[in-house]
């Protein structure tokens, strides 16, 4: 058994682009102190209204739009019971994917195994980036791939740069770390919690959509498979970072392709399949033994914030 | 000028609390039943077929039991964890956990007498839940880990650990190559009384203890005096470290018990569809049960209703069993929102009355 390096690094972006959009978009919602554990059914929202959309219309830009709408009103739902009406997060977060799953097992239903239109397939083509496509090794691991993938570099470098360098970035910081206190310098702490859920719905239902629109490239029942819990686990893995988040999203795409390839030769699949878990256990025991407030978890994670009750 | 303002009420007596809630599930029938007009079907007629699916017979009713008995004792196990504020949402992985043990009992020690049999099988599936919840607990009262997340992951690595064992390890080989571990013997099934197993006699008997338990005894104070405030347990002088593992210890412990139960009377073998999402279902049924062990019961028997009425009606309309899945979280969005209703009030802003009311907030 031959494995060559430049194909399964190719192999691993691909099966960690849906990662990726999901990380980043959970890592906003949890950014603003809101633990939203409904990212899988938000993903499948994504996943079918992207794939429906793209079926019936045959256009690969209103295909992608669609879904991260979808994936935006299942963070309006969440934002809505957690941030206005306060329901509890976890709860609120599990009925999600409960009404995700039977959304998209809904409207699914008559596109069970139609394949993704030419159209579609002929946009979300792989194609060159020209110069960087041509550095050894990197080059056909991460510059050979469809649009979708380059758009997910390029918003790992967006969150980053909103997350560091933007004043809207440093607010949302304090409003998921202390929201009380970002209340009182004037910040809207409602308006910060609804926008960034909202983006962060929107990433997930994007990540969805790559698994129905380029790589599985066809409807399915349950198409994420359990890929939105794994991204609840990646934002911990990569501490609450964009830039960490991709080579993370890599790397859990990586050894969910390499537990495929061996195929039990080496060690069994289903072990494999438990280390991205592990590691995240080790990773959050690290940060909490350590107590860096660099990677630790935003402070007011899950908890509702009531302005009445300061 | 904001048009609408929210005060919180002072506590609010019990019978409204109770009509505001019925209030929100009667919305979401409403809006539910929106969707099942959509959806080209008489909303009556529909939740008509869904009680009777759920209550309409015997053998009928014996299923929705089926369905809560594992609800209501992962419940109590939860409210335990809930009551101490440790949000362990791990259950799944403890029902997991707890299945395995029983299952390694009860595949080694075939030949014991079955009432030392399923003892055993308990017992062993109570400690692993147990140990389960126990690790988080521990990492939670040394370094401060976060234990929502820290149970998530759990859940995963044990759903990947029976995974393995059913698929390899301990595959059976007389199964033609079918993925699924030998059945249990019949002295490793749990006997039936009322022709539905006795895990609902544990559940109720259990309900009574957790009850007691958390009201009358000291330890069970000291839960909740931990759960209210950490400072307040200290300056006690309560031996914090202690309490947090008992607790765990008891609440992974009724989830191991769980997955037991489920392996023993309803797989009759260790498989993965042992906990079929009843970890995390049971979470949404403690927290709308409100931490207490009576309204458990009722609120697990009323979602197994849902869930064995919503596979109904898949046969008696062809709805399919995705639609009963979105009316599923139709109706708890609708409850879970509804609480919202008990703590505050909205005051409106509008009109002379409304701007003077405003004022003087």
């Amino acid at each position: 058994m031959s494995i060559n390096v430049e194909q399964l690094l190719a192999a691993a972006v691909t099966a960690g682009t849906p990662l990726l959009y999901a990380t980043l978009g959970e890592t906003l919602t949890e950014k603003a102190g809101n633990l939203n554990l409904g990212v899988e059914g938000i993903m499948l929202m994504g996943a079918v209204t992207g794939f429906s959309v793209g079926y019936t219309t045959h256009s690969p830009l209103l295909a992608v739009i669609a879904a991260a709408l979808a994936g935006a009103l299942g963070g309006l739902i969440f934002a809505f019971l957690t941030v206005t009406l306060r329901a509890n997060q976890v709860v609120t977060g599990l009925s999600l994917t409960i009404f995700g799953g039977g959304f998209a097992g809904f409207v699914g239903q008559k596109l069970a195994s139609k394949p993704v239109p030419a159209e579609l397939k002929a946009a979300f083509v792989k194609r060159a980036v020209p110069l960087l496509s041509d550095i050894p090794v990197v080059g056909p691991a991460f510059f050979r791939h469809d649009i979708l993938v380059y758009l997910g570099y390029l918003m790992v470098i967006l969150t980053a740069l909103y997350f560091t360098k933007t004043r809207q970035g440093l607010n949302l910081r304090t409003v998921g770390e202390n929201p009380a206190a970002a209340d009182a310098s004037g910040i809207n702490v409602v308006l910060y919690k609804y926008i960034n859920i909202l983006m962060g719905g929107a990433l997930c239902g994007l990540g969805g959509a790559y698994l129905s629109l380029v790589s599985v490239a066809a409807w399915k029942d349950n198409i994420t498979a359990g890929r939105g819990w794994i991204a609840v686990a990646l934002v911990i893995f990569v501490t609450w970072n964009p830039w960490r988040a991709i080579l993370g999203a890599f790397l859990f795409g990586g050894l969910d392709i390499l537990g495929f390839r061996i195929q039990n030769t080496i060690v069994s699949q289903y072990i494999l399949d438990m280390l991205p878990y592990l590691v995240t256990i080790v990773v959050l025991i690290f940060i909490s033994m350590r107590k860096s407030k660099e990677n630790a978890p935003p402070k007011s994670l899950g908890e509702p914030y009531f302005r009445e009750e300061r | 000028m904001m048009l609408v303002r929210m005060v919180k009420r002072p506590e609010m007596d019990k019978k409204q609390a109770m009509a505001i809630r019925l209030a929100a599930v009667v919305a979401s029938l409403v809006a539910a039943a929106i969707f099942v007009l959509v959806l080209g079907h008489n909303p009556l007629d529909v939740y008509r077929s869904m009680i009777k699916g759920a209550f309409g017979s015997y053998y009928r009713f014996k299923e929705t039991v089926i369905y809560a008995i594992p609800l209501i004792i992962t419940s109590l196990g939860i409210t335990v964890a809930f009551k101490m504020k440790f949000w362990n949402i791990g259950a799944e992985g403890q029902i997991f956990m707890g299945a395995f043990a029983a299952a390694a009992v009860a595949l080694n020690l075939k030949g014991l007498p079955s009432p030392l049999l399923l003892v055993l099988m308990a017992l062993a599936g109570m400690l692993a839940g147990g140990i389960w919840a126990f690790i988080p607990a521990f990492f939670k009262a040394k370094y401060g880990t976060n234990e929502t997340l820290f149970t998530l992951m759990l859940n995963y690595i044990a759903l990947k650990w029976v995974t393995y064992l059913q698929y390899s390890l301990w595959k059976d080989p007389k199964a033609n190559n079918f993925p699924k571990i030998a059945n249990f013997v019949d002295g490793a099934v749990l006997p039936k009384i009322f022709g539905i197993h006795i895990g609902w006699v544990i559940a109720l008997v259990l309900a009574v203890v957790i009850h007691y338990f958390i009201h009358h005894t000291k330890r069970g104070y000291e839960i909740s005096v931990l759960g209210e405030s950490e400072n307040t347990a200290r300056y006690a002088g309560m031996n914090i470290k202690g309490i947090i593992i008992t607790a765990m210890l008891i609440s992974g412990g009724l989830c191991g018990l769980t997955g037991m139960i489920q392996a023993s009377a309803v797989n009759k073998t260790l498989a993965v569809e042992v906990s079929n999402g009843i970890g995390y279902t049971a979470i949404i049924t403690t927290w709308l049960s409100q931490l207490s062990a009576p309204a458990i019961i009722v609120v697990s028997m009323l979602f197994a209703a849902l869930v064995q009425g919503g596979s109904f009606i898949q046969t008696a309309f062809q709805i399919p069993s995705s639609a009963a899945q979105v009316l599923q979280g139709m109706i708890l969005f609708f409850v879970l929102g509804c609480e919202f209703f008990i703590q505050y009030r909205l005051v409106w802003c509008v009109g002379q009355k409304g701007k003077e009311a405003c004022r003087t907030l």
